[in-house]
């Protein structure tokens, strides 16, 4: 559904991305992993259409998408969360959570519908007609998660939906992002918590550097030794292999 | 047709007008550095500046050169009491908010001088008005001449202010991140108070070196504020040698365009390249601000 | 749109329109008409500020526009003034369109706008000002003509009529606006334009539509004025004074809501009224009450006046309550 070919992204002197590639099955959750910094938001950017490649393409559906305004790809059916929030501060969640919806319902009153199913499923039913800006942090994410939603994406790109939540927050919201998946939706996520990639992701990318550097199911690219020095720094696959190895 | 010596002669006068506009800007451009906003009361502050020098030269026969003396602290004073107590607080630290905050302070205090002053324009009887100096072959203005030396002068002790004193170095450091200024301790409401005030007082000096050969009346100021954008704009958000450089070309371009298109059209040509520095080249000219 | 939209509108505008049944003296409806004029320019303001949050320091350019286009079309060109008065009103909205795709391609925004807006119109001002087809310095003077056919009228009553008619439709076409999918997306500009986008908002189409309208209506409004006073010249039509007019009575009123235009045209203008009774006829101290009043209105009621009395309203009910 969704492929990246060596997608390269500069700033400045600074390469943020670098000949990045991945595939994202139709259908699949996907996950992209990665230090800080390593520059999984920027690959998002790329894909999502707020920054163009300086190298590379991006292909959607099996088209190139690579010069297509965020506004455009929206409507091809990608949607995408920020990984800092980014609420209409000013107008209540409904309101926040129509504006997606208004993408595929021209009528006020369809939209508005759409927006209520779309809140009640992520479970801001209770805060709909609250200010968007009274929000937790937690409620924020769900409503960064609702705005996406209600465009009816085909492809959902989340930024950290579960980052700043407590335990049972991330509970609640996993089955959520499962059933939505079960209804058709492809979705690419980037998460540092490993419980949920590990529950959720079908396939899993790693990126270090710029560089995917290792994919495959979760719990293999776990184990690769490349992982573990992206994370923990050179050496530490080996220090860890002989402290298993004494233990 | 026409002669070099015409020509040349508008050039010098450009320059010696661009370094006053540049003293005017150097205010402009020091309150957006630091405190990021475009403050639209600039023009309406050098107008009361300039009332101010008229007034004490026409109350007290005070020569608009020494009035330099007690009208500079005096701006400064009103500058740093004006961020302080009214910017600073009524805007919320929202940007639109200060937008609209100096510009209703710009509407208030240019009325406040209509209402105290009616519309009349007033000029100072110098005796020294006229006086022209020979410079070759070109006859400068004595008073233009001490406008140029003086704006450069003052933009260069600003320049050592900013760079070699403490004061300096802590308008510095809440220009470049003043989240990190306020965790080392420097009271972030006090530096922005003391950099609107800084840039009052250049109005102040700028008043004083305009107004032995200009007029004054209440909207002057607008005149000016619109021509000072233009300099800040070209010269770079925030750049004190970006003001001075793009003061001078700014009094040229005037000075050629009233010599070539006449008085009534002269001040397009700067409007056009504010427009079209602001439409090229917005965000190389502010960073990612804009 | 539902009844309950546009009820309230309606019942407004037509008890307005029986002023002028009580009220017959001269000075009154001039004021009258003066202020609904400025109202329907600051509703054209509105929608691209209030509504998209765009805050433009140059709507003296469609203003001018609108006054230049109604008198030169008919003066110069013989053109009847109602036909004039329409094709004014189109010509500020293609300005509109040119200011807007120029800005909004380049990505200015905030203070960039607002100071790229006034200098639009200041450059409109100084070459109305020193053009001789627009009449110069000395400006355009419509001959006086008083036929209805003519869009001049014996009694300042009918004139108070098309204006009070063109504040409504204005109220309707904002009420529209705040009800459909173009008024929700340019909300959603106004608040965060990065989410916007994410969303499927074109957010340049959307800009390039609210500053159409909104020069189209501050146009109209201009050549209204240039009908009702039957006089423009450069620093009138393009002068700043519009530009801030039409910034102060939203703000005043209600930034980005259908009434707060109108209310806060009223409210200033009548203040200003009373003002100048209080103070004798020194100039300027109205504007100065003005400026003051800006910087208490973004201190202390960001909503405005109908911000202020839906606050009002609203302890009261709690109070009730209680
Ligand atoms: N617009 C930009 N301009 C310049 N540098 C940028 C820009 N966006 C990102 N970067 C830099 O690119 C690098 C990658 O950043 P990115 O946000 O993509 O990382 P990330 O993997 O999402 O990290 P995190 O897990 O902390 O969210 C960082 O060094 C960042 O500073
Ligand atoms: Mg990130």
């Amino acid at each position: 559904m969704l492929e990246v070919q060596n997608a390269t992204k500069r700033f400045g002197g600074l390469v943020a991305v670098n000949q990045a590639s991945l595939k994202v099955e139709a259908g699949s959750i996907t996950g992209l992993i990665g230090p800080n910094g390593a520059g999984k938001t920027t690959l998002f950017t790329l894909i999502s259409g707020f920054e163009k490649p300086s190298e590379g393409r991006v292909l959607f559906e099996g088209e190139d998408i690579s010069r297509d305004e965020p506004h455009v790809r929206a409507r091809r059916g990608i949607a995408r969360t920020f990984q800092i929030v980014q609420p209409f501060a000013g107008l209540s969640v409904l309101e926040n959570i129509a504006v997606g919806a208004h993408l595929r319902h021209a009528k006020r009153s369809d939209a508005l519908a759409s927006a209520e199913r779309v809140g009640q499923r992520v479970g801001l039913g209770p805060e709909l007609d609250k200010s968007a800006s009274s929000l937790t942090v937690a409620g924020r994410k769900r409503l960064e998660l609702a705005r996406a939603l209600a465009t009816e994406p085909k492809l959902l790109l989340l930024d950290e939906v579960l980052a700043g939540l407590n335990p049972s927050e991330i509970r609640d919201i996993i089955p959520v992002i499962r059933a939505i998946r079960d209804e058709g939706v492809t979705i690419l996520m980037i998460e540092h918590v490993m419980q949920a990639v590990m529950s959720l992701c079908e396939q899993v990318y790693v990126l270090a550097q710029g560089r995917i550097i290792a994919e495959g199911p979760p719990a293999d690219v776990c184990d690769d030794p490349k992982v573990i020095e992206a994370y923990l720094g050179a050496g530490a696959a080996e220090r860890l292999k002989r402290e298993k190895v004494h233990a | 047709m026409y002669s070099p010596a015409i020509i040349a002669e508008a050039v010098v006068n450009g320059l010696m007008a661009g370094a006053v506009y540049a003293l005017i800007a150097l205010g402009l451009t020091l309150v957006y550095g630091v405190l990021h906003i475009i403050n639209f009361a600039h023009g309406a502050l050098l107008t009361a500046a300039m009332f101010a020098v008229w007034v004490v030269y026409e109350a007290f026969g005070l020569d608009p050169y020494l009035a330099i003396l007690p009208l500079t602290p005096l701006f400064f004073g009103l500058g740093y009491a004006v961020q302080r107590f009214v910017i600073g607080p009524a805007s919320h630290g929202n940007d639109s908010n200060i937008l609209l905050v100096t510009l209703g302070l710009s509407i208030a205090i240019e009325n406040a001088l209509l209402a105290g002053f009616r519309s009349d324009t007033r000029t100072l009887n110098t005796d020294y008005g006229f006086q022209v100096v020979e410079f070759g072959p070109l006859l400068l203005s004595k008073p233009r001449l001490i406008g140029f030396g003086a704006a450069i002068l003052v933009t260069v002790l600003l320049w050592l202010l900013l760079s070699r004193t403490d004061t300096g170095k802590a308008i510095r450091a809440v220009a470049k991140e003043k989240f990190g200024a306020s965790l080392v301790g420097i009271d972030v409401a006090h530096v922005y108070a003391v950099t609107f005030g800084l840039g009052c007082a250049c109005l102040a000096v700028a008043a004083c070196l305009l107004m032995p050969t200009f007029y004054v009346n209440p909207r002057i100021g607008q005149a000016f504020v619109l021509v000072a954008f233009t300099i800040v704009v070209l010269g770079g958000m925030g750049s004190i040698p970006g003001a001075l450089l793009g003061g001078l070309f700014i009094g040229v371009v005037e000075s050629l365009c009233g010599l070539f298109l006449g008085d009534s059209l002269g001040q397009i040509g700067i409007f056009l390249i504010f427009i079209l520095v602001l439409l090229v080249r917005p965000t190389g000219m502010f960073g990612a601000k804009a | 749109m539902t009844f309950r939209d546009i009820a309230p509108i309606v019942v407004l505008i037509a008890l307005i329109a029986f002023v002028p049944a009580f009220i017959t003296a001269n000075t009154v409806l001039n004021f009258l008409v003066f202020t609904l004029i400025i109202a329907l320019a600051a509703q054209g303001w509105n929608i691209l500020g209030g509504f998209g949050g765009q805050f433009s320091f140059g709507h003296a350019a469609f203003f001018g526009t609108g006054a230049y286009a109604a008198a030169l079309l008919q003066v110069r060109l013989g053109i009847n003034p109602w036909v004039a008065f329409a094709i004014g009103t189109v010509v500020g909205a293609a300005v509109g369109w040119v200011i807007g795709y120029l800005s909004f391609r380049s990505g200015l925004r905030g203070s960039y706008f607002a100071l790229v807006t006034l200098a639009f119109a200041e450059v409109l001002r100084i070459l109305a000002n020193a053009a001789t087809f627009t009449g110069g310095a000395a400006g355009v003077l419509i001959k006086l003509d008083v036929r209805p056919g003519n869009f001049q009228f014996e009694s300042r009553g009918a004139f108070f009529w098309i204006a009070l008619a063109l504040v409504g439709a204005v109220l309707l076409l904002t009420r529209w606006i705040e009800r459909s999918r173009f008024g929700a997306q340019l909300v959603a500009v106004r608040e965060n334009e990065a989410a916007a986008k994410a969303l499927g908002v074109d957010t340049l189409r959307v800009k390039l539509g609210a500053i159409t309208v909104s020069g189209a209506v501050t146009a109209a409004a201009g050549g209204l004025y240039a009908q009702y006073f039957l006089y423009v010249d450069a620093n009138i039509a393009y002068g700043t004074w519009i530009s801030v007019e039409v910034i102060l009575a939203p703000i005043v009123g209600g930034l980005g809501t259908v009434f707060g235009p109108l209310v806060g045209a009223v409210a200033l203008h009548g203040l200003g009224e009373i003002t100048k009774l209080a103070a004798g006829s020194v100039p300027g101290i109205d504007l100065m009450v003005f400026g003051g009043l800006l910087v208490a209105a973004v201190a202390f009621a960001p909503a405005g006046i109908l911000g202020l009395m839906r606050r009002s309203a609203r302890s009261r009910g709690a109070a009730r309550h209680a």
